[in-house]
Parts: structure tokens; C-alpha cells; sequence
């Protein structure tokens, strides 16, 4: 599973740098603001940290790292969202 | 059936991410491509509460329902301009969720970790301390992640001030904590007599001394450097993501998640490496050189002596007015100091007012204007000026000799002519725009203190140039004024 996991970062990374590159300013902080969101992809990971009902350290860390990877991917997804629409010029306007 | 659905959800996801990400680097797809990361984001979770079964949802829930409701709220109150620390502070709860996901996993591991037992029995060949590496640094990357996002969130929005702040041997600090940290690390997973207890104490010492090497690395970085440390912090919080994809790889509830966060982890990193080379290169120096720190320390407090100024020539908005009337194109450099005076609504007034009166107008923006990278960009779209109108340095700068007025709102190193015409400039060689080709440069600066790299710029001197000492808002209001009374 180990030499997986290496395998698929490895490459995940090449394919991001591939996929990225060129980029022009004005999406430089939309794209850092929704890259940012997705790392709030340890949600995954959250989410079966806290399996119990039970108030365990186990539970307590998995609760704050549920929280925490949430505010993450809402608010950087719902705040990209807001910087993308005003690009989209005075004709879409912000509504 | 179920890990169809579980794996299903998790490879369209991640195909989602990297669609939406694709997508996000084209303007007229960007919207779209957000859109797809966030589907993709809740594919993921949705196959996450499969894969989970039947468990208590109690935690679940609450944490989904209070990070949901914050992270919401705060996306749609956050001023524009409070952009850069709010990209900040969420960076930094991501780094925070990703090294809390693996205390947790630790914290589940009955009485001692179970890459111990697994390398005691040397019934794992290959994977056995593995778990423990990846925890390690999940703790290391993450823990750097939130303290350093926490101190650049307290620089960019003003609660601490954005100079850089020195400690004497702070290289020989930061290195010291650093290895310390590897070498706790290097005991807990491979040292032979640590019980459970032991290595519980050494994970806390090592969160410990993470988060405190997150601060130390941030504070001596001034403010203007801040779009190449979040950058380089948004990189950080995807590796920590892949590493905790990593810890949970090695079992647990959430195991069959982990490819996804080590590959989302990596696409994040990679972003964060890209954006932070690019803003490095905008200033000619080295990723070293930015994260030393301290850079225009020593400028601003001893040079002060022999950077003094020659005469400027100062402009009142009704000269400015008439130097803009009948010019058939400006150009605007926006900087830091539009957005400090929230410049952006009256800048659109004056281009609207401009282009009424059969001005062109074209806006010139450095890559490392402002705080972030794509600063300006983002402000400028606020005040609904479309994006064709802003240049890139390399394809604006062949224009400022065909212009009649340069306005300069709020920058000061990024036109200052020294760093292409003397070597010695501790700017040398930093891409400038070139707005002191212009037949006029209307500067616009509150006072004649140097600007980010504490010294002086000559462009103020030079004959084609003048100042206007005011805040860029009450300026650009006043030449909008005074343009109307023409």
C-alpha cells in the first residue's frame, strides 16, 4: 500500500505542475483560494475520526479536525465562488 | 456494491478536482472549475459517510453542521479587501485539520501505536514504520501550516505590525528546532524501548515544536513578501494533507479515503509551489533569499542619511486634472496603498470619467503588487473594472512610452527605475514596470518614506514626474472632482 500511496503523489504532483503552469494574475488568487479549499480534502479523513458518541481524545480531535477541514472547504469554495463571479465584468454583476 | 459506490465517488472525485483545478487557470472556465472542486469535494465526502457504515454520527454531525455554518458565514461577510487574511486564516485551519486527523489516529491506537508492534514483529517488510513517518510529519507540516497562516493572518490584517522582526541567531533557532523535531521524530518511531506513554509525550513535543517554528519562520518576513509566504503556506497545507493520507493508509475508519488526500494533497501542493515560484521570480530573488527574511530592515533605519531627496515636484488634483485632459491613453499602477485607502471604487469613477471623455484606459500590475498573489486583480474586478483592461508587466511595458499620463496608486518599488539602472540597488535586476517612460508619472503617495525595500526611488526626481501627497482615495477623488469642473 506504501509504495501505492508513494506512486500516486509522486505522479499527483507532476500532474498538478503539468496542469497548473500557466496560469495568468488575475486567477492567481482564485486558484490559490480554491487550491486552499481542496486541502480541505483531510476532511475524508476527519470524518472517521470521530465514530463513536463516545468523549474520548480519539473523538474531541476528530470533532475540532471536522470543523476545522470544514470551515476550509466551505469558506474557501463559497469565497472563490464570490472572486470568480466579480470577473465575470459589470455585464453578470454581483448578485 | 458498497465499494463501488465508495471508490466510485472517490475517483470521480478526484477526476472532479483536477477537471475543476484544469479549469480554474482560463478565465472564461474559472467559475465552472471551482464549482466542479466543490462537487468533487462532496462526492468525497458522501463516499467517506458510506464507507463508514453504520457508526455513531453524533461528532459528525455537530462538526459538519459548526464548520459548515462558520466557513459559510465568514466566505460571504469577508470584505475584498480583507482577502489575503482570510485566505490566510482558512489555509491555516487546513494545516490544523490535517495534523488533528492524525493525533486523532494516534489517539485511537489501543495502549501502544501499532507501527511499533508492527516493526517489533517485523511482520511488515516494507510498510512497518511508515505510519509513524507520515505522522510525524502530518504534525511537522501541518503545525508549521497553522502558526505560520496565524502570524501572516495577524500581519496582512493589521494586528501585528508587518515589519519584520528579528531575533539575534534566529538561522541557528530555526535550524535547531527543526532537527530537534526530526531527530524526537526518528526516536518515536524507530527508538526501541518508547512504550505507549513515551511516544504519546514525544507526538506532543514535536506538535509543539512545529507550531512554534511556524511562528518563528513567519515573523522575520515583512509584509510585502506575504504573497510568496501564503503561497508557499498554501503549498505547505497540501503536503500535510497528503502526509495525514499517508498516516491513514496504515488502517483505520477512514482507510479507504487515504489515496484521495494523498492526491488532492499533492494537486494543492503543487499549486502552491507554482504560484510561489512565480512570485519569486517577480522579484528576482531566491525562495531562500524571501524566507530569510529582514529584507529592507537595514535600509529603512540606517539609510536615511544619504537617500535624502533632491527636490520633487508636488501636484494638487487640479494640476492633475489638466495634465489628464485630452491624453489619449493613462495607465493606472495600482499597489499596496490603493487597497490600504480602499482606492478601488474611485479609481473605476476616474476610468469611467477618463474613457467618457475619449481617454483610454489601461491598467499596469506587477505580480507582486499588493499581498497576495492576484491582489490587485481581485480588487479591481470589485469595483467592476473588467479584466481586459489589466496588463501583465511584460505586456504593458512596451505601452508606457506611448502614454500621456502614468498615475501611480499606492506602489513605490515596483516602478522604481534603480533596480534596471544601478547594480549596486539592493533591487537590481527586479522586473519593474517601466511608468517613468511615461510624459508624465502622477505619483500618488502619502509621504516620501521608501517604500518595502527601504529605499529611496528616484523615479520621484526624475523631470516627467510628480507628487501628490495624499491618500490615494481622497487623490483620485479629487482628480475625479476636478476633471468634472474642467
Amino acid at each position: 500500500m506504501l509504495i501505492i500511496g508513494l506512486y500516486v503523489f509522486v505522479l499527483a504532483l507532476f500532474l498538478g505542475v503539468e496542469v497548473i503552469t500557466k496560469v495568468p494574475p488575475t486567477l492567481h488568487t482564485p486558484l490559490m483560494s480554491g487550491a486552499n479549499a481542496i486541502s480541505g480534502i483531510t476532511i475524508v479523513g476527519a470524518l472517521g475520526c470521530a465514530t463513536t458518541a463516545a468523549f474520548s481524545g480519539h473523538n474531541i480531535f476528530g470533532f475540532l479536525a471536522i470543523v476545522l477541514a470544514t470551515v476550509n472547504c466551505v469558506g474557501g469554495f463559497v469565497v472563490t465562488d464570490r472572486m470568480l463571479r466579480m470577473f465575470g465584468g459589470p455585464a453578470k454583476g454581483k448578485n | 456494491m458498497r465499494e463501488l459506490i465508495i471508490h466510485g465517488s472517490y475517483l470521480v472525485g478526484a477526476a472532479l478536482f483536477i477537471f475543476g483545478i484544469k479549469r480554474m487557470s482560463r478565465v472564461r472556465t474559472a467559475l465552472r472549475g471551482n464549482q466542479l472542486a466543490a462537487i468533487g469535494m462532496l462526492l468525497a465526502v458522501i463516499g467517506t459517510l458510506v464507507a463508514l457504515g453504520s457508526i455513531n454520527y453524533l461528532w459528525i454531525i455537530m462538526g459538519l453542521v459548526v464548520g459548515g455554518g462558520i466557513g459559510a458565514v465568514a466566505a460571504k461577510k469577508v470584505e475584498m479587501t480583507s482577502m489575503p487574511e482570510m485566505v490566510a486564516l482558512f489555509n491555516g485551519l487546513g494545516g490544523a485539520a490535517s495534523f488533528l486527523v492524525a493525533l486523532s489516529v494516534y489517539f485511537a491506537m489501543p495502549e501502544m501505536p501499532d507501527w511499533i508492534k508492527e516493526r517489533t514483529l517485523s511482520s511488515h517488510p516494507m510498510g512497518g514504520a511508515t505510519t509513524g513517518v507520515a505522522l510525524v510529519l502530518s504534525l511537522l507540516v501541518g503545525g508549521v501550516t497553522l502558526t505560520g497562516s496565524l502570524i501572516a493572518f495577524a500581519k496582512l490584517s493589521g494586528k501585528m505590525k508587518g515589519a519584520p522582526i528579528i531575533l539575534p541567531a534566529r538561522h541557528a533557532i530555526n535550524l535547531g528546532s527543526f532537527a530537534a523535531t526530526l531527530v524526537l521524530g526518528a526516536i518515536a518511531v524507530f527508538g526501541t524501548d518508547c512504550g505507549g506513554f513515551m511516544t504519546g509525550l514525544l507526538m506532543v513535543v514535536i506538535l509543539a515544536l512545529a507550531l512554534a517554528l511556524g511562528v518563528l519562520l513567519v515573523i522575520p518576513i515583512g509584509g510585502a513578501d506575504m504573497p510568496v509566504v501564503i503561497s508557499l503556506l498554501n503549498s505547505y497545507s497540501g503536503i500535510a494533507a497528503s502526509m495525514t493520507g499517508f498516516v491513514l493508509l496504515g488502517g483505520g475508519a477512514a482507510s479507504q479515503g487515504a489515496l484521495m488526500l494523498i492526491v488532492c494533497g499533492a494537486l494543492v501542493g503543487a499549486a502552491g509551489i507554482i504560484l510561489t515560484g512565480l512570485m519569486c521570480k517577480a522579484m528576482n530573488r531566491s525562495l531562500l533569499n524571501v524566507l530569510a527574511g529582514g529584507f529592507g530592515d537595514t535600509g529603512s533605519s540606517g539609510g536615511g542619511g544619504k537617500e535624502e531627496y533632491g527636490p520633487v515636484r508636488s501636484l494638487s488634483p487640479e494640476e492633475g486634472a489638466m495634465l489628464l485632459d485630452g491624453a489619449q491613453q493613462v495607465i493606472i499602477v495600482p499597489g499596496y496603498g490603493l487597497a490600504v485607502a480602499q482606492a478601488q471604487h474611485a479609481i473605476a469613477e476616474l476610468d469611467a470619467l477618463l474613457e467618457k471623455r475619449g481617454t483610454s484606459v489601461k491598467y499596469a500590475v506587477h505580480p507582486v503588487a499588493g499581498r497576495m498573489p492576484g491582489h490587485m486583480n481581485v480588487l479591481l474586478a470589485e469595483a467592476n473594472i473588467p479584466y481586459e483592461k489589466l496588463y501583465d508587466m511584460d505586456d504593458i511595458n512596451g505601452e508606457f512610452k506611448n502614454t500621456q499620463v502614468a498615475i501611480i496608486v499606492g506602489a513605490n518599488d515596483v516602478v522604481n527605475p534603480a533596480a534596471i539602472k544601478d547594480p549596486k540597488s539592493p533591487i537590481a535586476g527586479m522586473p519593474i514596470l517601466n511608468s517613468h517612460e511615461a510624459q508624465n508619472v502622477i505619483v500618488i503617495k502619502r509621504s516620501l518614506s521608501p517604500g518595502y525595500a527601504g529605499i529611496k526611488n528616484e523615479l520621484f526626481e526624475y523631470p516627467n514626474a510628480s507628487l501628490m501627497f495624499m491618500d490615494a482615495k481622497a487623490a483620485v477623488q479629487g482628480l475625479v472632482k476636478e476633471l468634472k469642473d474642467l
